[in-house]
């Protein structure tokens, strides 16, 4: 069992978590990822990691309520325990020093976005920073993102906060006032990330989104995380979740991340009713 | 019983029957197919072996089993000298019972065999097992500690043999699992009516019992390497026997569509994550009303029966050579078609149809016919020109094969492996080119049976263990 330390609301329906897991915690590196089980009968989820202290021996993940599995995680309080926790998966992020580097965050992909901003400015790099939520209220670690960039931009879709408009739109600005960016790198929804990668493209500024595909493993046994990329078929839990965004068939990405839509809203009615009748045992509250 | 009498033992020239599931009845549920011996037919059956003096099913046996000694056992209804025989080499049992292929092993070389049906060695073996996990596991001997520690990559057939000989004979082992529960594909492979999962689970608690420590959620290659648990973690040797965790695609059009499985995914889903009790249990799983199984193994076999289990109206298995080529077992075969599933034989696809959101509605297909024998020996499928046809499917599995995981071997450093990315290790004695490092099973031979992985984790825990002693 894996204790939950920490826990905090970093928005409605979002939730970070700091996790008991010193094994994970010494090896885990930016931009890798964990796979947690809640219970008995639980799916497998993956989670990248936001964060991670090697003395403390915790990993933190920050999650959005949107199923079944991450609503029950939701109601889960400081400690309490989760089944199974598994890591660090996935490739960490490449850290060197390529001069100028633009971090786009959208929405719960700030937190992803977190530690590999900090690595990179650890590496030499100017970073700059560039996140955003739908609303004010949705926003969250503007300070952290601050400490971890050079320079951080802030925008809300709705201009409730700092600003009214997309990440691209402020990223469009920031290619055009730097003159060079060097790197990209874009975490958050698929749509944003496929803009972004709309947008680099057209500036020839090579781009690296992080894809959270569905998983069982985790291992590269299952195959159900797979991905075109550059006409390849790759596995996001091993060749990645790291990618050259201008290779991800994200219309593809974007049909797989919902084939089981009709399921999922099935899961959440049953849970809204509570327990399971048919006796196998299942539908733990 | 008089000697005289003895020798002019009546000869019983079948098989006493498995009993089973009715086929049309157990298509429709995932309870086990096969129920298993009566103690009268149990008794009936190891009756029915001439203990003879060569004793040939025991070369036929991967891990050595004394055979005759334990049907002998079994046939004066001495279950528990029976299973304590059988135990001193097979540390699984009740899985073996199960599912070796004992037609070309031991009942391949069966005395009686050669004129009539050989003993049913894999029943009464079940039976022992099945008996012994009815009855409380029987105490069992293992040798002074030596002070040794062994750490066992992956928690399938090779590493729970290699495990259990090692605890046996005194050292300290510790198996680390990847995932959340041990047994490797015997929990997340082998479905649930083969292999009831409460029997994996029961041969896993005996080993316990022998003191062995299974690490689960720990990905070796990842929170530590092989390296780190000898350098730093104080192991003195390590097994690998990682498996075969790598799904094959056909690498043809359309194989990214919703709807196409890998056979491991399939599976996995099904078996380890239980989605067939959706959404008692969280994990889905959707198998469509027509599914097509590219594949003639023992998966592609276990993946069309399961899809019937699913729901599927109609469960196809799409193999591009004839029956006689397809690499499954007899009995599984004859346990898909009792079900229920179709068989399109010399066919094979040569893209994946979807529809604009990417969902499969079919899949083109091209006509074989046999050739010349290839590299294997089997006679080589040869597409016949102008045959083109479209079969309609809404779900695809592709079961054509799995390769070697590579996260082990691509972060063990002076290990050597093959091109395709299997390691390679000593027939004889499971040792890598990389000192007190020892593989077996699936990652070296590629996929292969549950009983040929045991059989390479008795080897490796043989030298391991005269490792670990001459050293000292």
């Amino acid at each position: 069992m894996y204790k939950i330390l920490k826990k905090e609301v970093l928005a409605p329906a979002l939730h970070l978590f700091e996790i008991g897991a010193p094994r994970i915690a010494a090896k885990a590196l930016a931009g890798q990822f964990v796979i947690l089980r809640i219970h008995e009968e639980g799916e497998r989820i993956p989670l990248t990691v936001a964060d991670f202290d090697r003395q403390e021996g915790t990993i933190t993940c920050v999650f959005q309520e949107v199923g079944k599995t991450t609503r029950q995680l939701g109601v889960l309080k400081e400690g309490d325990s989760i089944m199974d926790f598994v890591g660090p998966l996935g490739v960490p992020s490449h850290i060197e020093n390529y001069g100028r580097v633009a971090c786009v965050g959208g929405g719960v992909g700030v937190a992803p976005v977190h530690p590999v901003a900090r690595a990179l400015k650890k590496a030499g790099n100017e970073v700059i920073g560039i996140i955003g939520a739908r609303t004010k209220e949705l926003l969250f670690w503007e300070d952290k993102m601050r400490a971890a960039c050079t320079e951080l931009r802030v925008t809300t879709d709705d201009g409730s906060y700092v600003r009214k408009g997309f990440v691209t739109d402020v990223l469009k600005e920031v290619i055009e006032e730097k003159g060079r960016i060097d790197l990209c790198l874009a975490i958050g929804p698929l749509p944003m990330m496929r803009a972004v990668c709309d947008l680099t493209k057209k500036y020839g500024i090579r781009t690296v989104v992080s894809l959270n595909s569905i998983m069982v493993d985790g291992t590269g046994m299952c195959g159900c995380c797979r991905v075109t990329v550059n006409g390849e078929m790759k596995f996001a839990c091993v060749d990645g979740p790291e990618f050259d965004g201008h290779g991800v068939d994200f219309a593809e990405m974007a049909r797989r991340s919902v084939i089981y839509r009709e399921q999922e809203r099935q899961a959440v009615e049953v849970y809204g009713e509570s327990a399971c009748r048919c006796g196998c045992g299942g539908g733990r509250q | 019983m008089s000697e005289e009498k003895k020798e002019k033992k009546k000869i019983v020239p079948r098989k006493n029957p498995m009993p089973a599931q009715d086929p049309k009845k157990r298509a429709g549920n995932f309870d086990e197919v096969a129920l298993g011996y009566s103690e009268d037919q149990v008794v009936a059956e190891a009756n029915r072996c001439l203990q003879c003096k060569n004793e040939p099913c025991r070369q036929g046996c991967p891990v050595e089993i004394d055979i005759p000694a334990f049907i002998k056992l079994a046939a004066e209804r001495d279950f528990a000298g029976a299973i304590r025989k059988n135990k001193e080499k097979n540390a699984l049992p009740a899985v073996c019972g199960r599912v070796c292929p004992q037609e070309s092993q031991c009942e391949k070389v069966c005395t009686l065999g050669k004129k009539h049906e050989p003993v049913a060695i894999g029943r009464i073996e079940r039976y022992i097992a099945d008996w012994e996990l009815a009855n409380g596991l029987l105490p069992r001997e293992t040798a002074p500690p030596t002070g040794k520690r062994v750490a066992v990559v992956g928690s399938g057939p090779a590493g729970l043999t290699c495990a259990a000989d090692l605890a046996r004979l005194g050292h300290k082992v510790t198996i680390f699992e990847a995932l959340h529960v041990a047994g490797g594909v015997l929990m997340y492979g082998i479905p649930e009516f083969r292999l009831p999962k409460r029997v994996v689970q029961a041969e896993i608690a005996s080993l316990e019992k022998l003191g062995v420590d299974i690490q689960v959620n720990s990905v070796v290659g990842k929170f530590a390497t092989v390296d780190e648990l000898m350098e730093k973690e104080g192991f003195d040797a390590v097994f690998i026997g990682t498996g075969a965790g790598l799904p094959y695609f056909m690498q043809i059009p359309g194989e990214n569509a919703c709807g196409v499985y890998s056979a491991n995914e399939f599976l996995t889903r099904t078996n380890l994550m239980k989605a067939y009790l959706f959404p008692c249990y969280d994990t889905p799983i959707k198998a469509g009303k027509k599914v097509a199984v590219l594949g003639g193994g023992n998966v592609a076999m276990d993946s069309a029966r399961t899809a019937l289990r699913l729901g599927a109206e109609e469960s196809w298995i799409v193999y591009r050579r004839s029956r006689a080529e397809m690499p499954a077992r007899h009995e599984e075969v004859e346990h898909a078609e009792e079900e229920g599933v179709k068989f399109a034989l010399l066919t094979s696809p040569t893209r994946i149809l979807h529809n604009d959101d990417y969902w499969v509605t079919g899949m083109e297909c091209l006509r074989y016919e046999l050739g010349e024998p290839d590299a294997s020996g089997r006679r080589s499928p040869v597409p016949i020109e102008g045959s083109e046809f479209v079969m309609e499917v809404d779900t695809v599995v592709v079961a054509i094969g799995q390769g070697p995981n590579p996260l082990v071997p691509r972060t063990t450093s002076g290990l050597e492996v093959t091109r395709k990315g299997n390691i390679v290790a000593d027939r004889e004695t499971g040792a890598t080119s990389k000192p007190g490092v020892y593989a077996g099973g699936d990652v070296v031979t590629g996929a292969a049976t549950v009983i040929l992985a045991m059989g390479a984790g008795k080897t490796a825990a043989k030298s391991i263990h005269s490792y670990l002693t001459g050293q000292s």
